[in-house]
């Protein structure tokens, strides 16, 4: 099975250059490696700021790298010109956190979903009965077709977003965070949906979360990212290495109260990623931390073919067997 | 759902403000497109025999030092006003426009020596780069317009280049680079129609701005050059005689006033209707 996405030692900086402050560099995201296979859904897990949607953006070339390439279905993105560029962009589509600010207030849905073919300069045969056929594909009723994005609630917003960023026929799509800014119970539908279309379109998602339990469930292969840097990379039902995910993995909700355990919550806060830290970014939150991660960034090991972790003292079988089966039916029973 | 689109335009014209503006504004350009028909007399007759005479049954308005009918000048005055400020604004919109969304969409050196330029007019008052325009122009309307129009520029290029900056951050552009749209599908199909309310309601507002700076010029004798008749000149040769026929010089003053204070009101109106549908909008 041939990669569709691989991603090399992909960094990007920041420079903050104000006309009267010192220059100052931010690493959103440092010397991130991984390959995702067609048809797989990974998952990329972390707090906000860690890079997650920088990392998105990068991999679609929203933003340019700093160093490192990302080379999609065989292809380098850093080779391409523009035109090519712009041509490439309908095999990989982004689907938005925020659907209330992700179509433009004066485009109906109509429009907004006929944008894309527009940009690409596809003629279509019908325009209503594409309109038609994607809004049946989210399952949106047809009579939304002149409605305004100010008059659809957010699932229905973001179900829109869906269509759009399917419209063209995408191999990957890019999941930012797509049910972040949604109801419970809409998020489960919007997950249902994702999980419906990947398997009728045959799509590869990269979906990017904090919720650790949502990506537990959802995804195949999970990306842990701390601080730009990626500090797990796991089968999704494998058990935690790294301390971090551990504690990301205690935090996940449980709502059975009698399930409920007393949490090791963490102390302290993310340090800044204006002056990272020359060991472990996590060594000042870590509760295995020792001398050694103070001082030496512990690289990315494998723990077993598919599972790897950058921590110095990695854990074994402490996780808890019965999380991933909860997760499983909580969300199974929402239809 | 068109209605709901529709909506700002009849929340404008149902206001008490925005009804009574839009009447007035309304005779006031029939009047102005009109003028020939609508003026009881040729604006440029002149009888001696009736000079500076006020108001009665024959001259609604009266007459002037030269026995011309205040009624015909000020209808005719209108058509100079209207049209000198409309069209100034008008250029001063459409340059704005451009130079506000490449400043603001591109950036870099071409966008910050706009800006310098932009904010230097914008530090002289008006009527001054006006007056200093038409010296080097000469008088007439030209001159005027160009005046106006440059007076008015640094206010729609900097609003324009700010929303274009705000907009341009925003997801649903982000979305359609994603789509691979390029900068020019950008700039026309999201930016500059997102911009174009607060532009047009901005120069619905220095529309009246222009009225009196066009008043201004005119009564410095720089604008319309007689017997063209203009609401500022017409106030001009009208002070000479302001003790035995006030009527020349009130008249035209009180046409700008009313003008001013009802675009003003309009303008008022616009915005406030435009503020419930940004409210309908979050709801």
């Amino acid at each position: 099975m041939s990669d569709l996405l691989s991603v090399d030692h992909l960094s990007r900086r920041f420079t903050n250059a104000g006309l009267f402050q010192k220059r100052q560099v931010f690493h959103a995201v440092s010397d991130v490696s991984f390959t995702l296979a067609r048809g797989q859904i990974l998952g990329v897990v972390g707090e906000s700021g860690c890079g997650k949607s920088t990392l998105a953006r990068l991999i679609l070339r929203l933003i340019q790298p700093s160093e490192g390439s990302v080379w999609f279905d065989g292809i380098d993105m850093a080779s391409l010109s523009r035109a090519d560029l712009r041509r490439l962009r309908q095999r990989m589509q982004l689907v938005f956190q925020d659907p209330y600010s992700a179509i433009d207030p004066r485009y109906r849905v109509r429009d907004a979903l006929l944008e894309p073919f527009k940009v690409q300069g596809v003629k279509l045969k019908s325009a209503d009965a594409t309109v038609a056929s994607l809004l049946e594909m989210v399952g949106l009723n047809p009579a939304l077709t002149h409605s305004y994005p100010h008059q659809l609630s957010g699932g229905q917003k973001q179900r829109i977003g869906i269509a759009r960023a399917l419209a063209l026929n995408p191999s990957l799509v890019v999941l930012d965070e797509p049910t972040a800014s949604l109801d419970v119970s809409v998020q489960a539908q919007i997950i249902a949906l994702l999980n419906r279309l990947r398997e009728s379109l045959g799509l590869t998602y990269l979906f990017i979360s904090h919720d650790l339990g949502l990506v537990r469930y959802f995804c195949d292969k999970i990306l842990v990212m701390y601080l730009g840097r990626i500090v797990e990379i796991m089968p999704s039902d494998a058990l935690p290495a790294h301390p971090y995910t551990r504690a990301l993995l205690d935090s996940t909700f449980e709502p059975d109260p009698r399930q409920r355990r007393t949490i090791a919550r963490l102390s302290g806060e993310i340090p800044s990623g204006y002056n990272p830290p020359p060991g472990c970014a996590f060594a000042a939150r870590c509760p295995r931390v020792s001398g050694l991660c103070r001082t030496t960034l512990p690289p990315l090991q494998p723990l077993t073919d598919r599972h790897q972790a950058a921590c110095h003292h990695p854990l074994a079988g402490e996780a808890r067997p019965e999380t991933v089966q909860q997760i499983d039916t909580r969300l199974s029973a929402v239809p | 759902m068109k209605a709901l689109h529709a909506l700002p335009v009849i929340k404008t014209l149902a206001s008490v403000k925005g009804s009574i503006a839009a009447a007035y504004l309304l005779l006031l350009i029939v009047g102005a497109v009109f003028a020939p028909w609508l003026s009881p007399y040729p604006y440029d007759q002149q009888d001696l025999t009736i000079m500076n005479q006020p108001p009665s049954m024959t001259h609604l308005m009266g007459t002037d030092e030269f026995g011309r009918d205040v009624l015909s000048r000020l209808i005719t005055g209108a058509r100079t006003s209207l049209s000198v400020s409309v069209t100034a604004i008008s250029v001063s919109v459409l340059s704005g426009l451009i130079l506000g969304a490449v400043c603001g969409y591109f950036g870099g050196t071409f966008d910050r020596v706009v800006m310098i330029a932009v904010d230097l007019t914008w530090s002289f008052p008006e009527i001054l780069i006006a007056l200093m325009l038409v010296a080097i122009i000469g008088p007439g309307l030209q001159g005027v317009v160009l005046a106006i129009a440059i007076a008015y520029l640094a206010q729609f290029t900097r609003l324009t280049r700010t929303q274009v900056m705000v907009l341009k951050g925003e997801t649903f552009v982000e979305a359609t680079v994603n789509l691979g749209a390029g900068h020019t599908h950008i700039l026309f199909a999201h930016l500059l129609p997102n911009v174009l309310a607060p532009v047009l309601v901005a120069a619905m507002l220095a529309t009246g701005d222009a009225i009196i700076l066009e008043a201004t010029l005119g009564f410095f004798g720089l604008g319309a050059q007689p017997p063209t008749p203009s609401w500022g000149a017409m106030m001009s040769s009208g002070t000479a005689q302001l003790f035995i026929a006030p009527w020349v010089i009130l008249l035209p003053g009180l046409a700008v006033a009313l003008t001013v204070i009802f675009l003003n009101l309009f303008g008022d109106a616009i915005i406030a209707a435009l503020d419930i549908r940004t409210k309908l909008r979050e709801a």
